[in-house]
């Protein structure tokens, strides 16, 4: 069956589209897992060598005192 | 008039469930269970996203060697019943395309876990991909029928590179749960090659049933089946034990021992009447064996904190 509306031409998805979009959406959510695991890493990172840092700051300045 | 009809096999367009396939979902399941209990019975604490991102890079290097595997051995899954409708063989994916991915995962999941925990981990990683690719897969699958005993080192790295992620060293411990696994791979494969023994024969896979017949086979899982036990058991008394794993290891072991001494006791054509009973039994519980010593391990660290775990 093919529907027309003015000058385009809507024809009946193929089997072959949808396997190709099931492909492009579980890439999409891996690559997006991935970005949000990278992003959840990095602040988890930065704020334990924050943390570390004020520590050891803290403890030169007892020291100094 | 007569029609001139020509028809082209195009190959099929993989869909993203091929491509995880290629991964071997079932051994990563394994791995990531494994992993987990190795990073979680390590006696220090890990920040939760960092204990996460360790076990995914951990299982996505075992689906990178699964993929690499399969692309090595597109030619013998093919003939094997039991491996003809993995993606390479049934025509789903290209092997070029297995190499591809497997070898792009390897990247990642490497330097994402050395990112992630530490070098000593993604070190270990790296050791087990290309254990299993290079010398499991290509070297000693096709070349000695001890191919399951000293590859089954692969499938062991696991628990051991989840404490590492946790402590940045190998202990004892460590080497207890690679030895569990270690051990436990021979009588589980070779139970499941009694019956599968065609499928090897035909590929051309040299298993122990194939080049020594299923008499010495049955021996052999007796006598490794025998050699298990002291390691599973000797991991109670460890840090990571207690009485809890003791007593399940006790049960779990005499069960295996009984299932061991039965296989080897069973004459060939009485085995073949009875379609293999004993040895799928067998097989089957392997699998609970493995997933109850380390649910045990994983109790007693659960437990420790409310002083019930460990001695």
């Amino acid at each position: 069956m093919v529907w027309e509306v003015g000058e385009v031409t809507f024809r009946p998805e193929h089997e072959l589209h949808n396997r190709r979009f099931s492909r492009n959406l579980g890439v999409g959510l891996s690559l997006s897992v991935f970005i949000a695991l990278i992003f959840a890493l990095t602040v988890v990172k930065i704020t334990k060598e924050g943390k570390m840092k004020y520590n050891a700051d803290e403890a030169v300045q007892v020291e100094v005192q | 008039m007569m029609s001139d009809i020509r028809t082209y096999e195009q190959p099929r367009e993989a869909g993203f469930g091929d491509y995880v396939q290629l991964l071997k979902p079932r051994v990563m399941s394994l791995v990531v269970f494994t992993a987990l209990v190795g990073l979680l019975v390590a006696p220090v604490s890990v920040h939760p996203v960092v204990a996460m991102a360790s076990i995914l890079f951990i299982a996505l290097g075992a689906g990178a060697s699964g993929a690499l595997n399969m692309w090595w051995d597109a030619d013998i899954d093919a003939v094997m019943r039991r491996t003809a409708k993995r993606p390479v063989p049934a025509g789903k994916v290209e092997a070029g395309e297995a190499l591809g991915l497997g070898m792009a995962l390897s990247g990642i999941s490497i330097v994402m876990l050395a990112l992630a925990s530490n070098w000593l981990a993604a070190g270990l990683l790296t050791f087990t991909i290309f254990f299993y690719a290079v010398i499991y897969s290509m070297w000693l699958k096709r070349s000695t029928p001890q191919n399951i005993v000293i590859g089954g080192a692969a499938g062991a790295f696991p628990p051991m590179i989840g404490w590492v992620a946790a402590t940045g060293s190998i202990s004892l411990e460590a080497v207890l749960m690679f030895a569990l696994i270690f051990m436990w791979t021979p009588p589980h494969f070779w139970a499941l090659a009694l019956f599968m023994k065609e499928d090897y024969s035909n590929a051309g896979v040299p298993m122990l049933t194939v080049t020594h017949g299923l008499r010495a086979t049955r021996k052999h899982i007796w006598v490794y089946t025998v050699l298990l036990a002291p390691v599973a058991v000797g991991a109670a008394f460890t840090r990571i034990g207690g009485p809890t794993y003791l007593a399940a290891s006790l049960v779990l072991n005499g069960w295996f021992l009984w299932g061991a001494w039965r296989i080897w006791h069973r004459d060939d054509i009485v085995a073949e009447t009875d379609n293999y009973v004993v040895e799928k039994l067998v097989f089957r519980f392997s699998l609970y064996y493995l997933f109850l010593h380390f649910g045990a391990l994983l109790a007693e660290a659960a437990l420790r904190p409310y002083g019930l775990g460990g001695w």
